[in-house]
């Protein structure tokens, strides 16, 4: 049985425990609400890119001078899973979730006699993915405060990923990231980004006025389709910086709770000793008294 | 009648205003975009993005670079990397 002084001891070290999660939990929250607006912010670039690439890519006719970021390499032996963690940890399950999508799709692929090779960005996702698939690795990005990242960080990568792609290193890249749908929800998520995936249900426009290009269709697209590269990885860390501050949130405010309850039920077992010990003193007392 | 513009990058909504013309330094030379422009897409050089609020008088000058011009039915939108 522990004594009171060793107990006393406990109670206040969960207690400072407590008290730096607590903080943890409200740094956070602050966090969280700029990387929310400026995942919000980052939104309408995106999209209208998205949808501009899509048009045009819908009415290019595909040649051999059509941009290998649209139409791919004509195989599909080596991927490249370009995985976003985070560079910190005490974050809940948020960098184990990116990973373990990542490696169920590497390990699917595996299977199917492909190739997999990883382009880490964050210290958490390499470390998993370096002691599963040791070699594969074939760069990894400590990005830092993921809420810092500027579009300059994303576009470099994105040139070196498509410098890559160009000298034949792989034939599809994904992106896995972690998707924030809120607070509580965050989705890990795979994106195919190159090849540039057009949706099925592109707009066509039909009837409307015939657009003018300058210069024409293909120019554009070959200038459009490396910075979407770019834009998907910056929106992608963006979501990032945006879940990680939510999920470190909710497991900060778990482990605060949890030491909330660890004190209530110490403080308990001390109380009980403490009468114990009373009980004890006075019996000792009172026995001494009637035996004079 | 007033040209609906908007300036995007990918970090924010940089601006979103009725404007009289907008002349944008397009990759094979200045075009300007009135209200009611034909649609028409184009790549952008870096360089100033002249915004005119109204016909006459000063326009206001912001750099721009690695962008993309749009005009459709709805007005003009420039999507650039970086706007100051």
């Amino acid at each position: 049985m522990a004594s009171l002084k060793a107990l006393k001891g406990r109670i206040d070290s969960v207690k400072s425990t407590q008290k730096i999660t607590k903080a943890m939990q409200m740094v956070a929250a602050a966090k969280l609400k700029r990387a929310q607006n400026a995942a919000e912010a980052g939104r309408p670039y995106a999209e209208r890119l998205e949808k501009v690439v899509a048009s045009l890519a819908s009415k290019v006719t595909i040649s051999s001078t059509t941009p290998k970021l649209l139409t791919g390499t004509g195989e599909d032996k080596v991927h490249l899973f370009v995985v976003a963690t985070s560079d910190k940890g005490l974050a809940g399950a948020f960098n184990a979730n990116i990973a373990r999508l990542a490696r169920r799709q590497a390990d699917s692929l595996i299977k199917q006699g492909k190739t997999v090779k990883f382009y880490t960005i964050g210290k958490k996702g390499r470390a998993v993915l370096n002691r599963l698939y040791r070699g594969q690795v074939v760069e990894s990005i400590e990005p830092g405060d993921l809420g810092k990242l500027s579009f300059a960080d994303a576009h470099a990568w994105a040139e070196d990923l498509i410098a890559r792609y160009e000298a034949g290193e792989f034939d599809v890249a994904h992106l896995f990231y972690s998707h924030f749908k809120s607070v509580l929800a965050q989705d890990p998520t795979q994106q195919q980004i190159i090849p540039v995936k057009v949706p099925d249900d592109a707009p066509r426009q039909e009837g409307a006025a015939a657009i003018e290009y300058e210069p024409d269709e293909e120019a554009i697209l070959a200038d459009l389709l490396p910075r979407n590269v770019a834009v998907q990885l910056f929106r992608a860390m963006r979501e990032n910086a945006a879940s990680e501050q939510g999920s470190k949130m909710t497991a900060m405010d778990n482990a605060t709770r949890n030491a909330g309850d660890l004190i209530k039920r110490l403080n308990i077992e001390y109380n009980r000793k403490r009468q114990a010990a009373i009980t004890t003193e006075l019996v000792e007392i009172i026995s001494g008294a009637e035996a004079l | 009648m007033a040209l609906h513009f908007e300036l995007v990058t990918p970090e924010k909504l940089v601006r979103s205003s009725e404007v009289y013309q907008v002349v944008v330094p397009g990759a094979e030379g200045d075009f300007g975009v009135l209200a009611g422009h034909a649609p028409f897409m184009a790549t952008v050089r870096d360089g100033n993005l002249a915004i005119y609020a109204e016909e006459r008088g000063q326009p206001e000058l912001i750099r721009i670079e690695g962008g993309f011009a749009e005009v459709n039915e709805k007005g003009l939108t420039v999507l650039a990397e970086k706007a100051e």
